[in-house]
């Protein structure tokens, strides 16, 4: 279940973090959500469930976020470590879908990557398109949801939206 | 209206659709490998029972053939017990070889078709003239439930590449040019129609490889305009009946519009390439890194394990030995390509020249199995993927390179121009 607005303190990445980098491989096997969370980009930024645990966190990375395989993961390890969404430059396209499937926010927006810092706070709103980044006193508009992509993000995901709907409607 | 949108309305039976409009498109073929489990799992959690048509479905055992450990036996009988009780008679088991082979090859793939699978290098279909891409677990899930996906209708960059390929030069050599010449994203969410001369001289089997490395730019399809080469092999691979694909070009012989980019290719002065470890998207002339020295050399994967592929190889090989530093692993793109190349004596060869043949499968590209890297190691591979730890160890570096290349290398130990030897 996510709301129209998301708020929190944001957690800043680079360029290009592929999915092996969010969810390393020799992990796959894992299924208990807590364990998943604990690996969630640790090759990268040791510590990092340590690090973002206990409070609303927003990723704010580069361009290319989550490319490289097609593995649900890598979504979902940031999902359980308590990631209420991500902001980026661009996406891995499969890692877009299989966020939005997952039920976590994935927000394209050019431009906010070079002046925010890490731990400013942000706060998204997903009805009017709008970020705003309380430190820069600024607002950001991005591409809003469609109706049905909204709808699948609200729902908790693709699967608890599949349960009740049974359908996608046109 | 691009053939590709074409498709998409045709799929998503809209009349018209726009650039950047969500739709929603059935789809014509679900494929499933044996990555991920969780497709059935998350069936079951979406409470589904029956799959939408089990007629297009098809089950393909090729990431892990056969079985490397328990946990990958367990989830390809957990799929066999699946297609079992569905009713899903398409199932491919580990001795067919990797899907986006095995797919045409049994006759499945043809123009105007939307194919979807678990798997990044769906894109290869579009060499076909399919609308074919790759999606994740839960969203083949919904696609078993519904027979839908939704999409993005994307943008359509055209590729054009004239000039005539220099001997010794491949497909692979042009795609590690272009990538490192456009990007890792230059062509994110958006379909790459590849056209020109270039293109149409070249056998379907190099085709393919434009189409399947696409996603390295991040490609949401691709799209080459089938001719005759392609419907020869659809006649060849006894392809189920479908209509013929009529594109506007066919209808009133305009030229489609609507491309987002136009880039043009000259590829007549290209060296063979090499792409290096980690940097993301850089490739260099073969003869500035010749002298590195590898370990391990792979000619495989549905990058660079085709017919074609082990052709050229063979060649390079006769009568040479691989060097004692060297592994040289071996590995067809499915068991009918491996049987057309026992036949035809290239596997003769390249096993005389003390390479290690292995079962058709996607194996080493994912470190999964069939010649995984130590630390340390250099491996100089036909595949297509080299982020850190792909193919083993985090501390093991992966060189991309035509076949030809890889063929060519191992004779020596080191990285080195093929052409010596053609």
């Amino acid at each position: 279940m996510i709301e129209n607005i998301i708020q929190g303190k944001i957690f800043k990445l680079g360029n290009d973090i592929d999915t092996d980098q969010i969810y390393p491989g020799r992990y796959l096997y894992l299924t208990s959500p807590n364990e998943i969370a604990e690996h969630a980009m640790e090759d990268v930024v040791p510590d990092f469930f340590k690090k973002i645990a206990g409070e609303n966190r927003i990723i704010v990375a580069g361009k290319n976020f989550g490319c490289g395989t097609s593995r649900e993961h890598a979504p979902r390890a940031l999902l359980f470590a308590r990631v209420k969404a991500i902001v980026a430059e661009s996406f891995g396209r499969i890692f877009y879908r299989n966020a939005i499937k997952v039920g976590l926010p994935v927000i394209k927006l050019r431009g906010i990557i070079k002046k925010i810092k890490q731990n400013d706070t942000i706060k998204i709103d997903l009805h009017t398109g709008i970020i705003y980044v309380t430190q820069l006193k600024k607002e950001y508009s991005f591409e809003k949801y469609p109706k049905q992509i909204l709808s699948i993000l609200k729902s908790g995901g693709l699967i608890a939206y599949m349960k009740k709907y049974k359908s996608y409607y046109n | 209206m691009h053939p590709i949108y074409r498709i998409l309305s045709q799929s998503s039976k809209k009349k018209t659709i726009k650039l950047g409009e969500f739709i929603i498109i059935d789809v014509d073929l679900a494929e499933i490998n044996d990555l991920y489990l969780q497709i059935l799992l998350s069936f079951q959690e979406m409470n589904g029972k029956k799959v939408w048509n089990p007629e297009k479905v098809f089950f393909v055992m090729d990431h892990y053939a056969p079985a490397p450990n328990i946990k990958a036996a367990e989830n390809q009988k957990r799929m066999r017990e699946f297609s079992i009780t569905q009713g899903i008679n398409n199932f491919f088991d580990i001795n067919r070889g990797v899907c986006h082979q095995v797919m045409p090859e049994a006759g499945l793939v043809f123009p105007g078709m939307v194919l979807v699978a678990t798997d990044y290098h769906t894109t290869t279909h579009g060499a076909f003239g399919a609308f074919s891409t790759g999606v994740g677990a839960t969203d083949m899930a919904a696609i078993l439930l519904t027979g839908k996906m939704w999409i993005r209708t994307p943008e359509i960059i055209k590729i054009n590449i004239a000039g005539e390929i220099k001997k010794g030069v491949m497909a692979k050599d042009i795609m590690l040019y272009i990538i490192s010449q456009l990007g890792i994203d230059a062509a994110l969410y958006k379909v790459i129609e590849y056209s020109g001369d270039t293109v149409k001289n070249m056998p379907l089997d190099e085709r393919l490889v434009l189409c399947n490395m696409s996603v390295e730019m991040g490609a949401k399809g691709t799209y080459i305009k089938p001719d005759k080469k392609v419907y020869r092999y659809l006649l060849d691979m006894k392809t189920e009946k479908y209509k013929k694909f009529k594109t506007i070009e066919d209808s009133d012989g305009k030229t489609i519009d609507n491309y987002e980019s136009i880039y043009q290719f000259d590829i007549s002065s290209l060296e063979p390439q090499v792409s290096l470890p980690h940097s993301v998207d850089k490739a260099i002339n073969v003869s500035q890194i010749s002298g590195e020295p590898i370990q391990q050399a792979l000619i495989g994967t549905c990058t660079g394990g085709r017919l074609n592929d082990l052709k050229i190889a063979s060649k390079i090989l006769k009568g040479k030995k691989i060097d004692s530093s060297v592994i040289l692993l071996v590995i067809p793109v499915s068991h009918k390509i491996l049987q057309m190349s026992i036949e035809k004596g290239y596997i003769q060869t390249l096993l005389e020249s003390g390479a290690a043949l292995a079962t058709p499968s996607c194996g080493p590209c994912l470190g999964a199995h069939e010649g995984v890297l130590a630390s340390g190691e250099s491996c100089i591979s036909a595949s297509s993927r080299k982020f850190p730890g792909r193919m083993g160890s985090k501390d093991a570096k992966i060189f991309l390179a035509s076949p030809a290349i890889v063929a060519a290398s191992a004779i020596k130990g080191i990285i080195v121009d093929p052409r010596e030897f053609l």
